[in-house]
Parts: structure tokens; sequence; C-alpha cells
């Protein structure tokens, strides 16, 4: 069965030199991805410009507001604004999903790498820590440090850090494992390479998509993270705008006023939406198989 | 007697143990060593095409890999021009012995440019100084029949023969004095074969490179190389030049691989040497001749004896008791036409 | 008998020697046994274009006839053979034509009654074994299950089928061997698995893809050796795909040389590689090492086969070909007569008549 489909798809792709890459622009799903994300970066970005009302300063007088001409998603509790709050607290946890990526992206692709490519005892000692944070689930394992560490940004950093490392760790080790044996690999250790020439450059090309991909759903997985801490009152301090706070302030007049609860959770899903398709995209456009 | 080959090899083994873990061992249902090589003695003369050729299991990709330095060989020793070849290869060593694949679509890097896979190995080794980086690039590529205009091209936009090509280019780029070619164009369509057998026949003839050259299609060896090596279940059982191999196998082993080849013409096969069976498995090699199994001539001393590789002729070797009662069974007539 | 097959003709189910006779009430009536019309396939894009990978490709198959089909990579032999056999890869499809068997369309036939004639009529063996038998069941058992379905075979019935089989298609300790999973048996003794149930219902038509090309040389011999046997013992029919000239030459009688989707040539094997008549063929030929010519030099083709999304127009090999002549870049030639029983599609024909050897 193979042959065939493979002859029908090189039937399909060949003349021997011509390069019929459809253009980033024309992937739908990575167009869609990019707009939502980028218009939910410049949200955040211009929160100052684009809301007149402060996220933090009480107006007691205007507390839980219908939705009206100058509040457009109306007002909480505190008569603060619930489109301010909004904004502001994407400021929050996209900075906060984002960066709680890097060092566990870093982190685990290199100890990942590290321990596809050479194996031995380092791949047997890494891979054994890897199954230990495995056998905790993430969240609990994340907000068991939280509150260890104490409520607040860095211990945040931190705990997903040292739960989410081991994802990176598992997914670079398998792609290593593969690549590893390539003939182009072979063929660049016999060019007299070494080893860390040979990973840096002519590894590391092929396969850190699929940690970049996964690194996608991640900061989805960090924004549910830090939405639910807030949620629980671990997250980022009151008054501080943030959607998880903002879900658990709203929740207790779910019944009057649904939007408070509502919207924030809402913007969690279009953020995890735009997320999830500029994740999808990416791995169209990176993937060397598929872009023939 | 100073060391006249390229590259020699004696008593080669390379073994590979199963089960190795502790937990099979435990178990321990199988835990056989697998004999990839079971004492290989062979020789690459300077300027050569030594074909090696033998069916899966023979050990061919694993002698392959030991030339080129990738795997460590378990015990015998690679020579390189008459000195001990390090076991772990430095840069210039590594250098002097090139390989090209088999599979031309997973050998280049698909990430790399022609000229950015080209330049990278030029400047690691000081081929040639950085300006003249462009210069020798579009020279390896001229060797190999391509032309510049594909330096800022990209593997994927190249056929299977181009992409061949190109991996030849990048193993001539460190200037190498051995080649060893895995199959190289097994993975080729038919008419694309002719032209890059013609090419590893032009680099020998223009560059003096030595060529080694492993393949399972006879008519393809036949047809380049100037010595043959038949290898069977990890050892080198007859060696000789093509045209005497060919001519006059003195391997049974040989004999039926030749009477095996599906011909072009009227099929004229000596059902004498159609074997039964397949070649037993490298983790159970048979007592004796490792051959008695399959082989039609076989008798008690084949069972008693593991024949070494003896010679039988000039420059002709054979590990076969039998090998001169082989040589009294003609072959059968190759038609006799002319064109 | 399944229902399916009834008006077609009745299958000889499993008997062996004793055929000849029904062949040749076959082969009176004229009917050849498959007859191929017409085909194309492609791929239907979005927007209704459609990219055909085969044209037009017509060839009829006698009963017990051999017939080898010869290409390179991409020039649809495969997809052809597929089509016969109705197991295209999604999203290539069948865009026109017809595939008769015994004078009945199987593309316009109902999928249950086509269904029915796959293993009783017609039988497909697949260059990788590993890929086509179920990993976890015995060979044995894999072997009964179509005489069991088919045939209507109790099950030990079909067990003592499935051995007989087995020890037909020469596999030693055929007993013992029943009771292996695929992956304890060689790529040699899986590929005979293959055939064993691929001819256990007794079928009339054989479809071979490339079934040796995964083989070694003293292995390769022996199956091909095996598949003419039975094709002999039983007046099978055999379509076999290959992309190696020599192996057509002991299997088939008859040869059809497929280039980007079209069939170029076509003729008896014996008569084509004597004196090819198209220039793809001739080309073919002279860029194959043979083994008893060693002297002679090996010519390749020059250049690459076309894009089958972006055919020149006219002949597909023009670009290629030496024999060139401004007309055979305007239009397409036919498949035409050029000798008895021999086609060729090339404008140029007559002038290739030298005689290779």
């Amino acid at each position: 069965m193979t042959t065939a489909v493979a002859t029908a798809a090189r039937a399909m792709r060949r003349p021997a030199r011509s390069r019929s890459l459809r253009p980033w622009y024309r992937n739908g799903t990575l167009v869609a991805g990019l707009v939502i994300v980028g218009l939910l970066l410049l949200a955040a970005v211009l929160a100052p410009l684009l809301t007149p009302f402060d996220p933090i300063e009480q107006d007691l007088q205007n507390a839980l507001q219908s939705p009206s001409g100058s509040h457009w998603l109306g007002t909480d509790k505190y008569g603060r604004d619930v489109l301010t709050r909004l904004l502001y607290g994407a400021r929050v946890d996209l900075r906060i999903g984002f960066l709680a990526v890097l060092i566990p992206f870093v982190v685990g692709s290199v100890l990942g790498a590290l321990a596809g490519y050479f194996g031995g005892w380092f791949d047997v000692v890494v891979m054994r820590i890897v199954d230990v944070f495995f056998a905790f689930p993430f969240y609990v394992l994340v907000i068991v440090l939280v509150f260890v560490l104490g409520a607040g940004e860095s211990s945040i950093y931190l705990a997903i850090a040292a739960v989410s490392w081991v994802s990176y760790a598992k997914i670079m080790r398998g792609e290593l494992l593969v690549a590893k044996k390539q003939d182009y690999v072979v063929a660049a250790r016999l060019g007299g390479m070494s080893h860390g020439r040979v990973l840096i450059r002519h590894i590391t090309p092929n396969v850190l998509s699929q940690a970049l991909i996964y690194a996608m759903s991640d900061i989805v997985m960090d924004i549910m993270a830090i939405v639910t801490l807030g949620y629980l009152g671990l997250g980022i301090a009151p008054p501080t705008a943030e959607w998880g706070s903002m879900i658990l302030d709203g929740q207790e007049f779910i019944t009057t006023q649904f939007l408070q609860a509502t919207i924030p959770g809402l913007a969690v899903v279009v953020t995890s939406l735009g997320l999830s398709l500029l994740g999808d995209g990416l791995s169209d456009l990176l993937s060397p198989e598929r872009r023939k | 007697m100073s060391d006249t080959a390229m590259l020699r090899v004696a008593g080669l083994t390379k073994t590979y143990s199963l089960g190795t873990s502790w937990l099979s061992r435990l178990t321990s249902r199988a835990s056989g060593t697998l004999k990839a090589l079971d004492g290989v003695d062979l020789h690459l003369c300077r300027g050569e095409i030594l074909a090696l050729v033998g069916e899966s299991g023979s050990g061919k990709s694993t002698l392959a890999k030991i030339l080129v330095g990738s795997t460590a060989p378990s015990g015998g020793e690679v020579r390189y021009r008459g000195e001990a070849a390090p076991a772990r290869r430095d840069k210039e060593s590594s250098r002097r012995v090139q390989m090209v694949f088999q599979d031309p679509y997973s050998s280049l890097n698909p990430r790399l440019t022609v000229g950015a896979m080209l330049a990278e190995l030029l400047l690691l080794h000081r081929v040639v100084p950085r300006r003249e980086v462009r210069a020798e690039s579009i020279r390896l590529l001229n060797l190999v029949g391509m032309e510049a205009d594909v330096l800022s091209a990209y593997p994927s936009q190249f056929s299977g023969g181009q992409r061949q090509r190109l991996a030849i280019a990048r193993a001539l780029a460190v200037r190498p004095d051995v080649l060893i070619a895995d199959e190289p164009v097994s993975a080729l369509d038919v008419s694309v074969q002719a032209t890059i057998l013609e090419l590893f026949a032009s680099l020998r003839a223009e560059l003096g490179v030595s060529i080694l050259f492993i393949a399972h299609n006879l008519a393809v060896v036949q047809h380049l190389a100037d010595r043959v090596a038949v290898m069977y279940l990890g050892r080198i059982v007859e060696v000789a030049t093509t045209a005497q191999l060919f001519a006059a196998p003195r391997h049974p082993y040989t004999r039926a691989l030749i009477d095996s080849i599906p011909r072009m013409t009227e099929a004229s096969v000596n059902d004498e040497f159609e074997l039964d069976g397949e070649p037993p498995s490298p983790y159970d090699v048979p007592a004796g001749c490792r051959f008695h199994p399959r082989c039609p001539l076989a008798s008690e001393i084949c069972v008693a004896n593991d024949p070494p590789l003896l010679p039988v002729g000039p420059a002709h070797e054979s590990a076969c008791l039998k090998a001169g009662e082989l040589a009294l069974i003609p072959l059968p007539d190759t038609p006799q036409e002319h064109r | 008998m399944s229902q399916g097959s009834s008006d077609v003709i009745s299958s000889t189910g499993i008997a062996p020697a004793d055929e000849p006779a029904s062949t040749a009430e076959l082969s009176r009536g004229g009917v050849p046994l498959l007859s191929v019309q017409d085909l194309s396939i492609g791929v239907r894009l979005p927007g209704g274009r459609t990219v055909s990978i085969v044209e037009g490709v017509s060839f009829d198959v006698d009963p017990g006839q051999r017939m080898g089909i010869v290409g390179e990579s991409g020039s649809g032999k495969s997809l052809t053979l597929r089509a016969v056999a109705g197991l295209l890869p999604k999203p290539v499809e069948v865009l026109s034509g017809r595939v008769e068997y015994g004078g009945t369309d199987l593309l316009t036939m109902p999928a249950k009654r086509r269904r029915a004639l796959m293993g009783p009529e017609i039988a497909m063996i697949f260059q990788e074994p590993m890929s086509a038998l179920n990993p976890v069941m015995r060979v044995g058992d894999q072997i009964a299950e179509g005489p069991r379905r088919h045939l209507g075979l109790s099950a030990k019935e079909a067990g003592e089928l499935a051995v007989s089989m087995m020890a037909r298609t020469g596999i030693p300790d055929p007993v013992r061997r029943a009771r292996a999973y695929p992956h304890e048996l060689s790529g040699g003794l899986r590929q005979r698995i293959m055939i064993a149930m691929a001819v256990s219902c007794g079928p009339r038509l054989l479809l071979c893809d490339e079934p040796t090309t995964a083989l070694d040389v003293t292995v390769q011999l022996q199956v091909l050796r095996l598949l003419e046997r039975l094709c002999a013992d039983t007046g099978t029919s055999l379509v076999f795909v290959t992309h190696d000239l020599a192996v057509v030459n002991q299997t088939c009688s008859e040869l059809a040389v497929m280039y980007a989707g079209n069939i170029v040539e076509s003729g008896r094997v014996k008569e084509v590689f004597r004196q090819p008549r198209h220039p793809y063929t001739r080309g073919l030929l002279e860029s194959a090492p043979d083994f008893d010519r060693p002297d002679r030099e090996l010519v390749p083709i020059p250049g690459f086969p076309p894009n089958v999304a972006d055919r020149p127009s006219g002949c597909p090999f023009a670009p290629r070909c030496g024999y060139v002549r401004d007309h055979c870049r305007q239009s397409m030639p036919p498949l035409a007569e050029v000798a008895p029983g021999r086609q060729a599609a090339c404008f140029e024909s007559s002038r290739l008549t030298e005689v290779l050897a």
C-alpha cells in the first residue's frame, strides 16, 4: 500500500526541480491563529490607550452595573470596568503564559536532546527523573509547589518550569532517537564534525519544530494553570487584574450578573483557540514532509 | 613487505549481545549474541573498485560502518595505508574514508542548501581558503555532473538521482582516499542507475579514489567492479577479480548467487545450484562450514570443519573445502551472442 | 461458490492440475479474462480540476497468460494494478474507463459483489508481506480465512487446506509453521505465506505488485519459480508489476511498458527485448546492466519523467527522446500496432528497427 501512495504522492509533486511551496499566508489555520493571538497581544499592550478607566481604582457607587455605553461589559462589585480589567488581565496572563513556557522549553529540550543523542547513563538518569515528575498530575504538582513557594508571579514561573520541562525532555529525546540514526546525521559525523556541531547545526533545526508546536499548546496549559491558581487564590494577589481572579470574583453573582464570570472565561477560551490554531499552523509549516 | 593496500581489515569481528538489560537477563529466554562479522579479512587497493556482495544479514553494512569508523569492531583490526586506524576517528582520520548512503532521501539534511552543506565541510577541513569555497563547491558539483545554479537550492527540490549526485559531491568535498558506497543505486530507477554507475567509474578514473561498492545486484557489480568479495553470514567466502569470479566461481554460494540472477536473455540456469531455504540467522551460525546446510556439495567434512579463506588461484581466494570439486562442474552455457 | 461471482465464469475452486479444459473453454468465446479499457486514474482536486496519473490505459489478459507491467517509479504501474484489485489509496480514484473481468465491468458492479470476487477469482500479492499480513493472527488461520468464507469450508477443512497450500508453496514443516505468527518467519517465508493465501481459493487471476523486490536474490529465484509453477499448474493468469526487466523476462510471456501514466509499448517479452519499438523501452534496455553482456556500455536516459500535473503536450517522452521530431511535441501518439502482436505509442516507431541482441 505504501509504495503506491508514495508513488502517487511523488508523481504529483515531481518535476525534479521546482518548489511548489504553499506560502505561509495561504495556510488558513496559521493565519487565523496569528490573527487571534496577534489581536490579543495588541490589546494587552495597548490596554492603557484602549480604555479610559483604571483597572484597580474602585468606584463603589457604580458597582455591578450591566453593560452600557460607558461600561461596555459592565462593572464588577467594586465598580471597576470589566472590559478594562479584561484588557489589563490579558497583560498578566499572556505575559506569564509566554514567559512560563520559556524556561521549561529550553531546559527540557536541552536535557532531552542530550539524553536522546548520547544515551547511556545520562539518558537513564534524566528519563527516570522525567518518569517521577510524570507520575504526578500537572495541576496537583503546580498547586502544591505554588503553595509551598508562596503565591506570586515568580512562584508561578518556578512551579510551572519545574513541572512542564519533562514534556519537552520526552519530546526532544524521542525526536533525537530518530534523528541521530538519519543518514545525514551519520554523514555529518563522518565529515569530521563534533557532536556539538552536529547537534546544534544539523539536528536541532530538523527536530525543534515538534517542541515548538508543543510549546504553543503548553502556553494554553500555563494560562489555564495561572487562571486556576488565580481562581484558587494562589495566583496573582488582588487587586491586580487577572482572568482567574476575575472569574472567582464574578462567581458569586453568577445568577444575576453572569457576564462577570463568563467574560474572562471566554477570554481564556479565545486565547486557547488562537494558540491551538497557531500550533497547528506551525506544524504544517515546519514539518518538511508536509510542505513538499 | 610494506602494505600497498589503502584499507585492510584482518580478523574483524563484531558481535552484538542481546538482552543486556538486567530484566531480560532475569527472564533470560534468548540471551543470544549476534555475530554480525565473524572474522573478516579484506583489502582495498589504491584506485580500485571492490564490490562487496551478499544477502541481507551477511554483515555488509556492519563492515561498512566499521570501515568509516561509525561503529567500533569487537575484535580484529582496520589498517589505513598500513597504519592501524584509531577506534575513535578524529577529524583527519574520518576525512579519509567517506560514505555514500543507499537512501538519497534521508542522506541529505533537508534544512541545508547545497551550498551551505558543501561550504561547511570545505571550511571545517580547510580544504580551500574561505574566498575559494564557492569556486571549489562549483568544481565539486561539476564533478558529479551538476551546475552552479543548484548551490542555493534545498535537497527537496531534487530527484533521487540528483540527490545521490549531491551526496557523492558531499563525500568528495573533503577529498577522501576511499569511498564506501552502500547500495548507492538500489533505491534509484533503472534509467538513473546507469548515470550513477558511470559517475563512480569516472571518479575512480579522474580522482584515483578507491571505492568499496556494496551491492546485491550482481549485474551492476559485474559492470563496475575490478574485484568482487562475496560475503555470507559475517565472513568473506570468496574473493576474486570480477572476470574470474563470474567465469569460474570457486565457492558454491557464489555459484548459487550467479545462477539466481534473473537474466535478460534466454534463461539458462543450472538447477543444481538453486538453493533451498534461506540464509540462517546470524544469531545461530551453523557449525562447520557456515554454508553447509544449503550447499548441494556438502558432506561430512563440511559439517566438521570451518574452512578458512585460502588461495585457489592467482588473486582468487575461496573458503570452501570442495573448491576443487566445484571447479569441475561447468557453468551453464552463457549465450554467445554477438552484436 | 459465493453468489456474487455466479454470473462470472464459475470458479475452478482449488483443484490443481486438470484445469486446461476450463481454460480452453474460456478462451473459446474470445473473451479475455481481464480487459482494461481506456482506464484513467487520478485525483479530483477541490474545484473540479482533475490530475490524472494514469491516462487511458488499455490491455487484455487472456486465461493462463502471464503479463508483466514494467515502469519506473511514478509510471502508474502499481496504481493500474490496484485499480484492478479495487485497492486504490485515497484520494486516488478511477476517473474513467472500464475494468472488465470475464466480460463484466468491475467498476460499475456493486461493491459487495466485487468484494466477493476478491479471493476466489482475483487475488493479489504485495511487495511487503509484513504489512499485508495480520501480525496478531497465526499464518495458518490467515490462509484458512479465505477458503472458509468463499468456499464454505469448515474450520477443520480450511485448516487442512491451509497446511496443504503451505506445503505447495514450498514451506518446510507446514504443520508447525501454520501455528507461527508472521514476525516469526523470514521475509521469504512470509512471501510464500502470502502466495499461499492468495492462491488458497484457486483464483483465475493473480495480481502481483513487485512481489520479489524486497527479497534476496537466491530467495527471489525460488519465489519466481514458485509463482511460475503455480500458474502453470492451475492455468491462473498473472499480472506482474515490477521495475526489473530481467524479472519480467523470467516470469512473463507478455509485457506492457508504462511511462508517465501511459502504456508506451506492449508485446511478447522476447520480441520486445529483442527489438524494442519505442525509444523509452529501448532506453530502459540499454541503461540496465545485463549480466550476460558485461562489456556493453550502459546508456542512461537523459532527463526526468514529467510531472503528471504538468505533462508536456504531445508525447510525454519527447523531452528525453533521441528520435524526437517536431510532430512528437504536437500530439500524443496513440498505442498502435507496429507488427503482429506488437504495439507501440510512437510516431517514429518505424525508425526503431535495430535488433538489440
